[in-house]
């Protein structure tokens, strides 16, 4: 067995505010548990639900990277950068917060929940002019393999031959100031991948969104965590029809440019 | 001043994110906050009172950070001067709990 850090799901923190039912993989507002605070530069994994017609007001962000991908329904995002835009799932999300910015964000349904994950990353590069971006993701492009959603700002896979793209990052999705790649996919059962890790630097940490995986012969079900920090290989099979997973390769250590 | 009190010194260039810090950790028992937008009144504020905390906040650059916490830790060697990321929101109550962990740990051991 590799060396590896396992979150099952009912070992997260939780918070129920009525408007707002959040479970945390990691220590996040009054969750305060100090031996899971991050993996690597990866903070927050927070699983909401925010009932319809609620959300969160106006409220500041700086130096954060945060994605949000919404799972079912949508959400209404405003911003003081002049955005306000519908966040729906199929799409993603991604705000550099940098120097700073205020946003809210509401269900856009007035009477069915909207459910997603929020995910915060340390940034690698501080104080920047704020960003916002969002993506509509082909679903068919991640049906039993791997959909890239987030890459390193201009960045290719390969350092090494001096592949650099500009502002997107390789692929699909959208980037982000960090050396961190994000990839989903829907599965059929007993599908058999194998993810490579992009820098012997970083680790994996793979979230079960739904069904269940067998992860390095360690079985994951829906909402369960797993890092791993050794393996530059590896091996995932899908042990239920429809399984999703969304894989995160990131630094283990922040290295702030 | 309470001898109980922590208190906590938040240094950055936005006032309105300063402002929301502020707020939140004045809304704990027993954490008091004082905001300031330059380095000068950050050290003015070391200078009066006895912080255990100064959280470096958006707009600070690493080499600005890096110098208040030496001027800082020249007159206090104790506190701790460390980077707040988020702005307020979610992540300012567990970095206080962090600290106070980490300085528990050292007194009393694991």
């Amino acid at each position: 067995m590799s060396n590896t850090i396992l979150h099952k799901a009912a070992s997260r923190g939780h918070a129920d505010h009525g408007w707002l039912n959040s479970y945390q993989s990691f220590s996040f507002a009054s969750y305060y548990n100090p031996e899971r605070t991050q993996f690597g530069v990866l903070r927050v994994l927070n699983d909401d639900v925010v009932t319809g017609g609620k959300g969160f007001g106006s409220h500041p962000h700086d130096n954060m990277e945060i994605i949000s991908i919404p799972l079912e329904g949508a959400l209404v995002h405003e911003d003081n950068m002049g955005h306000k835009e519908v966040v729906s799932a199929g799409e993603i999300q991604v705000m550099s917060t940098g120097s700073g910015v205020f946003h809210s964000e509401y269900n856009n349904s007035p009477d069915k929940p909207a459910k997603f994950l929020q995910i915060w990353l340390f940034p690698n590069k501080l104080n920047v002019t704020p960003r916002y971006d969002q993506v509509k993701l082909d679903p068919l492009k991640g049906e039993n393999r791997l959909q890239q959603l987030i890459a390193p700002r201009g960045v290719a896979g390969d350092e090494a031959a001096g592949e650099v793209v500009g502002e997107k990052g390789i692929g699909e999705g959208t980037w982000i100031y960090q050396d961190a790649w994000f990839f989903s996919g829907r599965f059929d059962k007993e599908r058999q991948i194998s993810y490579e890790r992009k820098k012997k630097e970083n680790g994996v940490y793979l979230f079960v969104i739904k069904g269940s995986f067998a992860v390095d012969g360690q079985r994951l079900d829906t909402r369960d965590g797993l890092g791993v920090t050794d393996l530059d290989s590896i091996g995932i099979q899908s042990l239920e029809e429809g399984s999703e997973i969304l894989i995160m390769d990131v630094p283990m250590k922040n290295k702030i440019q | 001043m309470n001898d109980t009190q922590l208190n906590i010194l938040a240094v950055g260039r936005e006032l309105a994110i300063l402002q929301v810090v502020e707020r939140l950790i004045n809304g704990h028992e027993g954490w008091a906050a004082t905001i300031v937008t330059t380095d000068e009144e950050a050290m003015a504020a070391v200078a009066k009172t006895d912080f255990r905390i100064v959280f470096v906040c958006a707009g600070v650059t690493a080499e600005e950070e890096e110098d208040l916490r030496r001027r800082v830790q020249e007159l206090h060697p104790g506190v701790v001067v460390t980077r707040h990321f988020g702005g307020g929101s979610g992540l300012l109550e567990n970095e206080v709990l962090a600290i106070l962990n980490d300085q528990k740990k050292q007194i009393y051991g694991k």
